[in-house]
């Protein structure tokens, strides 16, 4: 019997047990590069950018430092470059502004189907101001097909916005080809990527491939929560969705997040100084993890090696509910994210492993893996080991 | 203008004979926790009334609402309360209580008098008189009415003189600590938190069990729990909260038995160790949120199943009412937002598509035979496992 204090906030804890985070497609852990930058601002040059004294002049030139190193990792213009608060800000402001400055020009908008709810909620929310909107269907591994996209393009089509890697299964886009096919089309029509989840893991150069708009998120990549970026290509322009003191070229105003910007400047930083290496090393885990995941029976993987992130891994294992996997896991320390988030009171499922059209037992029993950098062998052993042993025992009862 | 002083009237209490002074010093030290977040107060009893006294400043909704919650308390009434010092001194004071709290314009009015010090020179009737008469020369366009009237000015005379004219309604009830203690199976659904509620206002002292099975109950819903109890103390005061280990229990339950019996089976031994816990803390019952008909559990011939392995009285306040009803009471004690957010709770998983809906307590035992190897060790395990949680507001 342990008695705890009050609130239930535990006074003990179990002692000596791993912890293992597989769930950074959620968020990371804040990059050392990145803390230090955040503390210098937050310590030392904690002025605004706006001052006209030394103070603002020193808080200004993490702006800058920070705008170039992004710009640079893209290949785009640093005056290219916004600072927001993050994913869902940007992806917002690219639906929402890019629709109102166009609105004359036409009001068809194309959407992915397992685009991330950013940017379906605003799709929807622009249906509601008089837009038309057509989300597209993908194949069954994910992926938005050239034909669909060509077939659902109008004359009054003014916008696409397919996302770069999927969230919950790490299926890669050919936005290359997807944007030229849109350009072809028609090269007025503005071309929008969410590439919150491949940013500094996956090579994305949207100058070069014709993006015009493109979202990121800091937290993502090791920089804190609460720090974004919007890129738009020179003579797009966009309707800001917040109105003050004309920060951002007018884009976004308000105050500059200033350390959650110099922490990206330091995430950017540290992501890029091995981007290859990393990316190998990644890699190579998921690899592993998937041999390691052959061992176990009644494992479904839904994202394999070619044409998904090597960051994320979506598996069903059959028999076991996404949820009690889950925090069965947890009890052991592993840390994943359920893909399914469904009860016994009301089924509703995920929405992309529905749109994928698995069958209902896999989209019940899903959970999503996402490695970073700092992640091993051993613990994707030690993970092999405990989910054998959960699954041996849950599967008894179902 | 805020009052300083406020009456706190009671009704049951006041029945009680000579077990009378219990009772309102049981109300006297609820009320003295529920004000202390609010500011500083004086909380007297004296000759048959209680008085709650403001020393500093303080938000006169936030006082109220947390009078609100005290049961024992049939109604509140911010007053004035002035030394009686002669008649014309009564009716100015009068005049600026009327003037401060209505308006001008025609009102309807009556003046009930209550003179429990005899030594005034007046009867409470020539009083009332006087002072109508005063109010009306006062304030001309107002009028008497017996009847119905929208202003009833209630003048008290003590050792003080009270004056007030408003009562606010209490939650009724008796204060905690003047019955007994009993035990509360609480889930994270929407009745049980309410059946606490009714019981605790019977003056109940409340004592908690949650039946924890993870992995298929999430921390959250463990979280959603502890938070139920938490709004519970606000009127209950301390919580104390058992959380039992329960997933061995039921898998077993699961392996051995037909699985169209699993929910009355585990509800039973829910019961049993209730029951348990409840004699080692010297309570005198269980409470249940079961209202006949409304789940395959909560028929007749179920609640006969369950509650035949009981020898504590199982409360079951919530019995004859209609789920609309114990929403509606939900909502009213603050419980039903936190009770309806989405986490499983162990009475969730495992349900039979078609559980028996007229279980044979003698089908059922014949069951229970088959857990005979284990299960007197896995609730004796269960038990030692629990986690206590201290939960107050």
């Amino acid at each position: 019997m342990i008695i705890e204090g009050e609130d239930g906030n535990s006074v003990c804890l179990v002692g000596d047990f791993m912890e293992i985070y597989f769930d950074h497609a959620a968020t990371t852990v804040v990059s050392e590069q990145a803390v230090k930058r955040v503390w210098e601002v937050m310590e030392k040059d904690y002025g605004n950018p706006s001052s006209l004294h030394q103070k603002g002049l020193e808080a200004e030139a993490y702006l800058k430092k920070s705008r170039e190193s992004i710009a640079k990792a893209l290949k785009v213009l640093p005056q290219e470059v916004y600072f927001t608060s993050g994913g869902t800000e940007s992806n917002n402001l690219s639906l929402i502004g890019l629709a109102r400055a166009k609105k004359r020009q036409g009001k068809h908008i194309v959407v992915s189907s397992i685009e991330h709810a950013s940017v379906i909620q605003a799709a929807k929310y622009l249906e509601n101001e008089g837009f038309n909107v057509s989300y597209l269907p993908v194949s069954s591994k994910g992926m938005v097909e050239i034909d669909t996209l060509q077939a659902a393009l109008t004359k009054d089509t003014i916008l696409v916005s397919i996302m770069h890697v999927n969230n919950e299964l790490g299926s890669i886009q050919n936005i290359k080809k997807l944007c030229a096919c849109v350009k072809t089309f028609h090269s007025q029509i503005v071309f929008h990527t969410d590439a919150v989840q491949s940013f500094g893991k996956i090579e994305i150069f949207p100058k070069l491939w014709g993006i015009d708009i493109l979202s990121l998120s800091g937290h993502k990549l090791g920089a804190p929560k609460g720090v974004g970026v919007i890129f738009i290509r020179e003579g797009v322009r966009l309707v800001p969705l917040i109105y003050g003191g004309g920060h951002e070229q007018g884009l976004r105003s308000g105050t500059e997040n200033v350390p959650g910007i110099a922490g990206l400047w330091g995430a950017v930083e540290e992501v890029f100084s091995d981007f290859d290496g990393r990316y190998k090393k990644v890699l190579d885990l998921k690899q592993y993890a998937m041999e390691c995941l052959k061992e176990i029976e009644k494992v479904v993987i839904h994202s394999d090696l070619k044409d998904y992130s090597p960051y994320v891994l979506n598996i069903s294992c059959i028999g076991v509910r996404s949820e009690v996997l889950l925090h069965a896991l947890a009890e052991k320390g592993i840390y994943v994210s359920a893909a399914s988030a469904c009860s016994s009171h009301g089924k509703k499922g995920n929405t992309v492993l529905q749109n994928i059209k698995l069958p209902q037992k896999e989209i019940d029993s899903a959970i999503r893996l996402s490695f970073s950098i700092g992640n091993t062998k051993e613990e994707v052993d030690y993970f092999t080991q405990q989910c054998k042993a959960i699954l041996l025992k849950l599967r008894r009862f179902q | 203008m805020d009052e300083q002083a406020f009456l706190i009237k009671y009704s049951e209490i006041g029945l009680k004979g000579k077990n009378r002074y219990l009772f309102e010093n049981a109300l006297v030290a609820q009320i003295k926790k529920a004000v202390r977040p609010i500011g500083k107060f004086t909380v007297e009893k004296e000759s048959g009334r209680i008085y709650v006294r403001a020393l500093g400043e303080f938000i006169i909704d936030e006082l109220i609402l947390a009078l609100q919650k005290v049961f024992g308390i049939s109604g509140i009434c911010p007053m004035l309360q002035i030394e009686n010092q002669g008649e014309e001194q009564l009716k100015e004071s009068i005049f600026s209580y009327l003037e401060n709290r209505y308006s001008n314009i025609e009102h309807t009015f009556k003046v009930f008098t209550k003179r429990a010090d005899k030594s005034y020179p007046k009867t409470s009737m020539q009083i009332s008189a006087d002072l109508g008469e005063a109010i009306l020369k006062r304030f001309p366009q107002w009028k008497v009415d017996v009847h119905k009237p929208e202003i009833s000015l209630t003048i008290e005379i003590r050792k003080k003189i009270n004056i007030f004219s408003k009562e606010i309604a209490g939650p009724g009830g008796m204060p905690v600590g003047s019955s007994g203690k009993a035990m509360l199976l609480l889930s994270g659904g929407i009745d049980s938190p309410v059946a606490g509620y009714r019981i605790a206002k019977r003056g109940v002292v409340l004592e908690a069990v949650y039946f924890h099975s993870p992995p298929y109950t999430s921390e959250r819903a463990k979280q959603k729990v502890i938070d139920l109890a938490k709004i519970l103390s606000q009127y209950a005061g301390e919580v104390l909260l058992h959380v039992i280990p329960f997933t061995d229990i039921q898998l077993y339950i699961y392996e051995q038995c037909p699985h169209d019996e699993l929910t009355i089976l585990m509800r039973r031994y829910m019961m049993r160790i209730a029951q348990e816990l409840a004699e080692e803390s010297q309570a005198f019952g269980l409470i249940t949120g079961e209202s006949i008909g409304q789940v395959a559990s909560q028929t007749m011939q179920s609640l006969i199943a369950t509650n035949a392995v009981c020898t504590l009285p199982v409360y079951r306040p919530l019995i004859g009412m209609d789920k609309q009803e114990i929403i509606d009471l939900a909502l009213k004690i603050g419980t039903y937002d936190t009770s309806i957010l989405p986490y499983e709770d162990c009475c969730t998983i495992f349900v039979a598509k078609h559980p028996v809906t007229k279980p044979k307590l003698v089908a059922i035992e014949y069951s229970e035979q088959k857990l005979q190897e284990k299960i007197e060790s896995l609730l004796q395990e269960a038990i030692e496992k629990r986690e206590v949680l201290k939960i107050s507001r």
